[in-house]
């Protein structure tokens, strides 16, 4: 009797110990990926705005022809960069895909500042409501980056604690993920003000 | 002495003066700067509980006096994310945020109903009903108004099913069934022998440990061990007497009273998750 408890209790031990984090590890890669898909979509919201945007600037401010352009090339240059899983694992090519968004900021950061000069545009309802779309995406991008962060940390430093970087790289071979840098002039969100 | 005093209330001072903290959750109705009425918190608090036993969906309004410095979008999303408005899975919360010195104010929208009060509608709502009746200084007007609007919005998006009220009742943590579960295998093992029992707490104490708060240093999860251990020990004995200590005691005991978690009978959210949807605005 008492022998059979001692093994029983030692498979109890056994099965929660051998775990080695193999299923947290998958999980947690899972929540970037979850997370990931957040990101892009927001992204994705923000270019889908921007030919309305675009639109509607156009018909009041005629002279910033310069302005709008390099909204709508940004926009063409995210639209270019291939966005794969396959991304999150590669630094050079999340550099580049960050660089990309970080232009079209930029680009619709100046083009908020300049339709400040614009006081029929500033009280067209449609831009207005443009502007709280615009306004809620960015928002949107923010949190999603937020959180994507959080799980890539989470999922980083899981693979790099013992005992889950034995599991990983005798079984798993997970590698680590990419987190957002803060791009410079971006510690602050763009705040679109009018 | 005076000059200890002081000092304490200088190393103080840095912490009391970085960041806000959310501020409890008192209602449907938290009017923190005092800028409503008491007659329209009632109206507001009735129209929102009974809007929520027909929907389900949660509308929570927070007014507070200042933002402190904090930006308006973060801070919101803060407080969506630690109060947890609207149901877990249809994530069907709103949060109308009020700053009265910044003048600033914000409506959350949860991820379940951004389909309805998208970003576009909740900025309408703001330009539309609220931020005129602010600027004559009509807060009670503006909130009852924004709230009216957001109610009409959303209103049969959702259906209340019985399991969706949950009025402040919270389900107990995962960690309390793995307490009650090595506790009960810590009096049945006890009831053999007080050793074996001992040892459950021994395995048990530092798994719960560990499972509660990740990374713990193995020196301190072996001083768990042996702390498990005198506590499996401990309940060993205590219930080997047997008598009044009997089994439905100890699962109505941990289950019900002092595990159950926060059964207060008051208002909390229900585990909504929220994705940054909404508008700003400012009067």
């Amino acid at each position: 009797m008492k022998r059979l408890l001692l093994v029983l209790l030692a498979a109890f031990v056994l099965s929660s110990l051998c775990g080695c984090g193999y299923n947290t590890m998958q999980a947690q890669e899972e929540a970037v990926f979850a997370a990931w898909g957040d990101v892009e979509a927001a992204y994705q919201r923000r270019a889908d705005l921007i030919p309305n945007l675009v639109e509607v600037v156009k018909g009041y401010a005629k002279h910033e022809a310069e302005t709008l352009k390099a909204v709508t090339e940004a926009r063409a240059r995210v639209g270019s960069v291939q966005v794969t899983k396959e991304l999150l694992n590669n630094p050079q090519a999340f550099d580049k895909f960050q660089q990309a968004q970080g232009q079209l900021s930029g680009a619709l950061s100046r083009l908020m500042v300049v339709v400040e000069k614009y006081p029929d545009l500033k009280a067209n309802q449609n831009f207005l409501d443009l502007q709280n779309q615009l306004e809620g995406t960015e928002n949107r991008i923010n949190v999603a980056r937020v959180r994507y962060n959080k799980a890539v940390q989470d999922f980083n430093t899981s693979i790099r604690t013992f005992p889950n970087s034995m599991t990983n790289s005798l079984l798993l071979h997970l590698t680590r993920k990419e987190p957002f840098k803060a791009e410079e002039g971006s510690k602050v969100a763009p705040k679109i003000k009018f | 002495m005076k000059k200890i005093l002081i000092l304490i209330l200088l190393l103080l001072a840095p912490c009391m003066a970085y960041g806000l903290d959310v501020p409890p959750l008192r209602g449907h109705v938290n009017d923190y700067a005092a800028i409503l009425s008491p007659t329209t918190i009632q109206e507001l608090e009735q129209r929102l509980s009974a809007f929520e036993r027909s929907d389900s969906t949660q509308i929570v309004v927070l007014t507070i006096p200042t933002l402190a410095g904090e930006n308006l979008e973060e801070f919101s999303i803060k407080v969506a994310e630690t109060w947890k408005i609207g149901q877990k899975g249809v994530d069907n919360g709103v949060v109308l945020l009020v700053a009265r010195q910044e003048q600033k104010l914000r409506i959350e929208v949860g991820r379940g109903l951004e389909g309805k009060l998208t970003d576009l509608v909740s900025g309408r709502i703001i330009r539309g009903e609220i931020v005129p009746r602010f600027k004559q200084g009509d807060f009670d007007g503006g909130v009852v108004a924004g709230v009216t609007a957001i109610i009409a919005v959303a209103k049969g998006e959702y259906k209340a099913s019985s399991s969706d009220l949950r009025h402040g009742r919270k389900s107990a943590h995962p960690i309390f069934t793995l307490v009650i579960f090595v506790g009960l295998a810590a009096v049945f093992l006890g009831a053999l022998s007080k050793v074996l029992g001992g040892i459950a707490g021994a395995v048990g104490f530092p798994i719960i440990a560990l499972l509660t708060f990740p990374g713990l240093s193995l020196l301190i999860l072996a001083l768990l061990a042996a702390v498990g251990f005198f506590l499996g020990l401990l309940l060993s004995f205590l219930f080997s007497g047997g008598g009044f200590f009997g089994g439905p005691f100890i699962g109505g005991g941990f289950g019900g009273g002092s595990f159950g978690g926060g059964d207060s009978g008051g208002f909390s959210g229900g585990g909504g998750d929220f994705g940054g949807g909404g508008a700003s605005g400012d009067w």
